[in-house]
């Protein structure tokens, strides 16, 4: 069963990864963050981030797209629940196989492109999905209003299976157990421990040694006698799995579907993601996940108030001013905050947060005698 | 690889993961369960705490952040003259004398905002921060329908009350009501009835109208809602054109109109969007052309101050619907003016009337029932019949939580006396008139039983 057989190293890491993505409740409480709403969004974009990386960290190319097959992943697993049960898993099985699907049709269309014409084939093909979904695909999409659930939906499965339509509208389940909150939450966070399992195998195989290959130069890779498509493609079509998983993720733990979660911006958001946490690490795309999340539900919802609390030891001019620059930079204007923080990752730390963390390493001369996970980018020989 | 030493086999792997899934996983469900422990069946039941958190949700950025502004502004004001601040505001005109600014139930009034970005997904995840994290027994807020939908879907399954503010689309109390949410500003259904007649005496009853609609639910029933108003007076209706909230730019719709042999010009936009079309549409000339031997018209069936300041010139002569307005001679409204002037420096809009109205009703509603127990606190509020809030005499329907109160039919004016002073009063709709069956949305309200907290 080499499948799954874990180096040691990579064992270690896996198993802190599992202690810290359950223990959420525990630590995060600190932070205002350990509630199940943004708990759940946390392991999914996670999730999300992990599976792009294995396109962007490892081959190198750089998808505007993936959003789309979020989205996709989210519609299916909504419709799954209006049309067929509320079982979570027949949901999730057809948001990772529908977002495949979409995912080598795109891929294999934008493959044939590489560097910014590939990434300008993504986000084209992406705006497009974003655009069906918005304003063509109206029955099936419900446009800018979301699908939703209905109480009176046909959900033939649970009906063939006897279950009562009750008063109230059903949640997702899981064999019968119910997925609110901490259950959505841990459901989530087994799929990403899973996902990430199959992300560190990814890593370690002859396949992922091939994707590297193509990062550093594809065309010597041509000349030594690969075909390097079927390996982009696939690594393409992974990637895409992994965000139809997240989207379908989304549904269960909220079931609701929107257009936006297609946008651009979207797309754009998993990037930031991964290059803030470090673009072919393993860990650093689930830390930038998290940043960019917690910026965005806790930042947003500090308000003027909340700030004259946090600086009240001040003396009252003082803190009014304290205040006034304060206010810029969280409410609506966290995305300032996100902007300063990127800004300075990418020009003092290229690598990521990542890099930061082996710089520390570095500093506090612990040499484990493994290999820093983050290599600098390989520069082109000759 | 795996003929190194070191390596570990699945069942040791099973084996630390399970050891580790159980300390880690079990230990903090175990933890959480007991802090949501209540007395009474129900979500973020406040009993044991000294105040009582409600969950003010608007939209900070995006193409209504202005009137989300407005809503925050005013929410605010209701939390302070719940808690005893200020002048009272409509506390003293309001017909039900069970507010004593003592915050409600006798428990201090705190509140927590969100941004909902007008974005269905933004808006959730606020919604749920506040219920799950900060203990949020009443959600508040809205200023897209969508968004409004998608938080009421929520707060039913959360059994959390949520009073939505600025919303006009028939869905929220029509196809897609909840039994915990309430509204209490008008619909587009009332809005098509309310300014037909006024259309009908200034405009004739032969025209040709061109639609061009806000492509989400607000925008769709609105335009079906005119449709059917005005095609009931006589006029055409060409196929209506649909465009995406916050597009900016709309030329590229409004080249079209010109020939296509309409002659008015019927903006099913609201906010920014609004403005930006409005603005266009008459920079483009339209209301300076002849079409069919008439003078091109333009209407804009849901108008607000904030609007008509953010179009300006554009707006003057220009016909719509309002909830309310701050020049109304009633005592609530010069009430409400006068304490949201004193505190901002500015009328509300009738964004802030809605919000600050919702609060106060929800408030009430807690003191008639004596309990914050959702269905109790709901059943309170169905039914019932209230008046110096600055609408006249009001009653919210039980049976689609919908208000019913006159709806102002207003005109942007032609020469404003101050800044403020930009639209008319120039007709209104009765209670009675606007009032319709509520079967003709369908839907569903759900039940009363709250779930439990998850």
């Amino acid at each position: 069963m080499d499948i799954l057989v874990l180096p040691r190293k990579d064992l270690i890491v896996f198993i802190c990864f599992a202690v810290v993505v359950l223990a959420m409740p525990i630590w995060l409480t600190p932070f205002g963050a350990a509630y199940p709403g943004l708990m759940q969004k946390f392991v999914i974009f996670a999730l999300f981030a992990v599976g792009y990386n294995i396109l962007f960290g490892l081959t190198g190319y750089l998808s505007f797209g993936h959003a789309a097959f979020l989205g996709v992943g989210s519609y299916t697993a909504v419709w799954s629940f209006k049309l067929l049960t509320m079982d979570v898993l027949p949901a999730l099985v057809l948001a990772v196989v529908l977002s495949g699907i979409f995912s080598l049709a795109i891929g294999y269309v934008s493959l044939r492109r590489s560097g910014i014409y590939f990434s300008i084939l993504t986000l084209a093909f992406a705006q497009m999905c974003y655009n069906l979904a918005y304003s063509v695909l109206t029955p099936i999409t419900n446009g800018e209003t979301s699908l939703q659930l209905s109480r009176l939906d046909a959900r033939v499965v649970d009906a063939a299976f006897g279950v009562v339509r009750g008063e109230r509208l059903p949640s997702p389940s899981l064999f019968g157990v119910e997925l609110g909150g901490h259950a959505g939450f841990y459901l989530c966070a087994v799929v990403l421990l899973v996902a990430f399992f199959v992300a560190q195998k990814v890593f370690n195989s002859p396949f992922g040694m091939m994707l590297k290959a193509i990062k550093s130069n594809q065309t010597r890779m041509s000349y030594t006698g690969f075909n390097t498509r079927p390996y982009a493609l696939a690594a393409f079509v992974i990637s895409g799995m992994y965000a139809g998983l997240a989207g379908g993720l989304l549904a269960v733990t909220d079931p609701l579907a929107g257009a936006e979660r297609m946008q651009w911006t979207a797309s754009g958001e998993v990037v930031l993601m991964t290059i803030l946490g470090g673009v072919g690490t393993l860990i650093g795309p689930v830390i930038g996940a998290w940043l960019i999340k917690y910026l965005e539900n806790i930042f947003s919802a500090f308000n003027d108030a909340m700030l004259h609390r946090t600086f009240s030891f001040l003396p009252d001019g003082l803190q009014d001013g304290v205040v006034a620059v304060a206010s810029k930079f969280v409410g609506e204007g966290w995305h300032l905050t996100l902007g300063l923080v990127f800004m300075l990752v990418v020009i003092f730390l290229p690598g990521g947060i990542m890099e930061g963390a082996r710089r520390i390493r570095m500093a506090f001369g612990q040499r484990s005698g493994s290999a820093p996970q983050t290599k600098p980018d390989p520069v082109p020989a000759e | 690889m795996s003929d190194s030493k070191r390596v570990i086999t699945r069942r040791q792997v099973i084996r630390t993961g399970m050891a580790g899934i159980l300390a880690t996983g079990v230990a903090p469900l175990v933890l959480s369960r007991n802090s949501w422990a209540q007395d009474k069946n129900f979500c973020n039941n406040p009993d044991s705490k000294s105040s009582v958190t409600l969950g003010f949700n608007m939209p900070l950025t995006g193409a209504y952040a202005d009137e989300g502004a407005d809503e925050q502004r005013a929410f605010e004001l209701a939390v302070e003259h719940l808690n005893g601040g200020g002048d009272g505001g409509m506390i003293p005109t309001f017909s039900s004398k069970t507010l004593k600014g003592n915050g409600i139930l006798g428990k201090k009034v705190a509140f927590v905002t969100g941004d909902t970005q007008t974005k269905a997904d933004a808006a959730r995840d606020s919604a749920r921060r506040m219920i799950e994290r900060d203990g949020a027994v009443m959600i508040s807020g809205g200023s897209s329908s969508g968004v409004a939908i998608a938080v009421q879907g929520l707060c039913q399954e959360m059994g959390v009350l949520f009073m939505a503010a600025l919303t006009h689309s028939n869905d929220t109390t029509g196809k897609d009501k909840k039994r915990y949410g309430f509204r209490h500003f008008f619909n587009a259904y009332q809005s098509g009835i309310a300014i037909a007649p006024t259309l009908a005496k200034a405009y004739g009853k032969d025209r040709v109208a061109y639609h061009l609609t806000a492509d989400y639910t607000w925008g769709w029933t609105q335009e079906e809602s005119m449709k059917n108003a005005t095609e009931a007076l006589g006029w055409k209706t060409l196929t209506p054109v649909r465009t995406p909230v916050g597009a900016g730019d709309f030329s590229q719709y409004i080249t079209p109109v010109l020939s296509s042999g309409a002659d008015v010009l019927i903006l099913n936009h609201y906010g920014f969007d609004m403005v930006n079309s409005l603005t266009q549409a008459v920079q483009f000339g339209l209301r300076d052309k002849q079409v069919n031997g008439k003078q091109f018209e333009i209407v804009v069936p849901l108008v607000s101050d904030l609007m008509a300041k953010g179009a300006g010139a554009a707006m003057k002569g220009i016909y719509g619907t309002s909830n309310w307005d701050w020049q109304l001679q009633d005592a609530g409204s010069q009430a409400f003016t006068k304490s949201f002037g004193a505190k901002y420096g500015q009328p509300p809009s009738q964004a802030a009337h809605t919000s600050y109205v919702q609060t106060l009703l929800y408030a009430d509603a807690c003191e008639r029932a004596g309990t914050f127990y959702p269905p109790e606190v709901i059943k309170s509020l169905e039914d019932y019949d209230f008046d110096g809030l600055g609408n006249g005499p009001t009653t919210y329907r039980g049976s689609d939580h919908q208000c019913f109160k006159d709806v102002l039919v207003v005109q942007g004016k032609e020469s404003p006396a101050n800044p403020f002073d930009l639209l008319e009063v120039v007709d209104t709709a009765s209670k009675d008139s606007v009032t319709y069956d509520p079967a003709i949305f369908g839907g569903e309200l759900g039940p009363y039983e709250p779930n439990k907290c998850t």
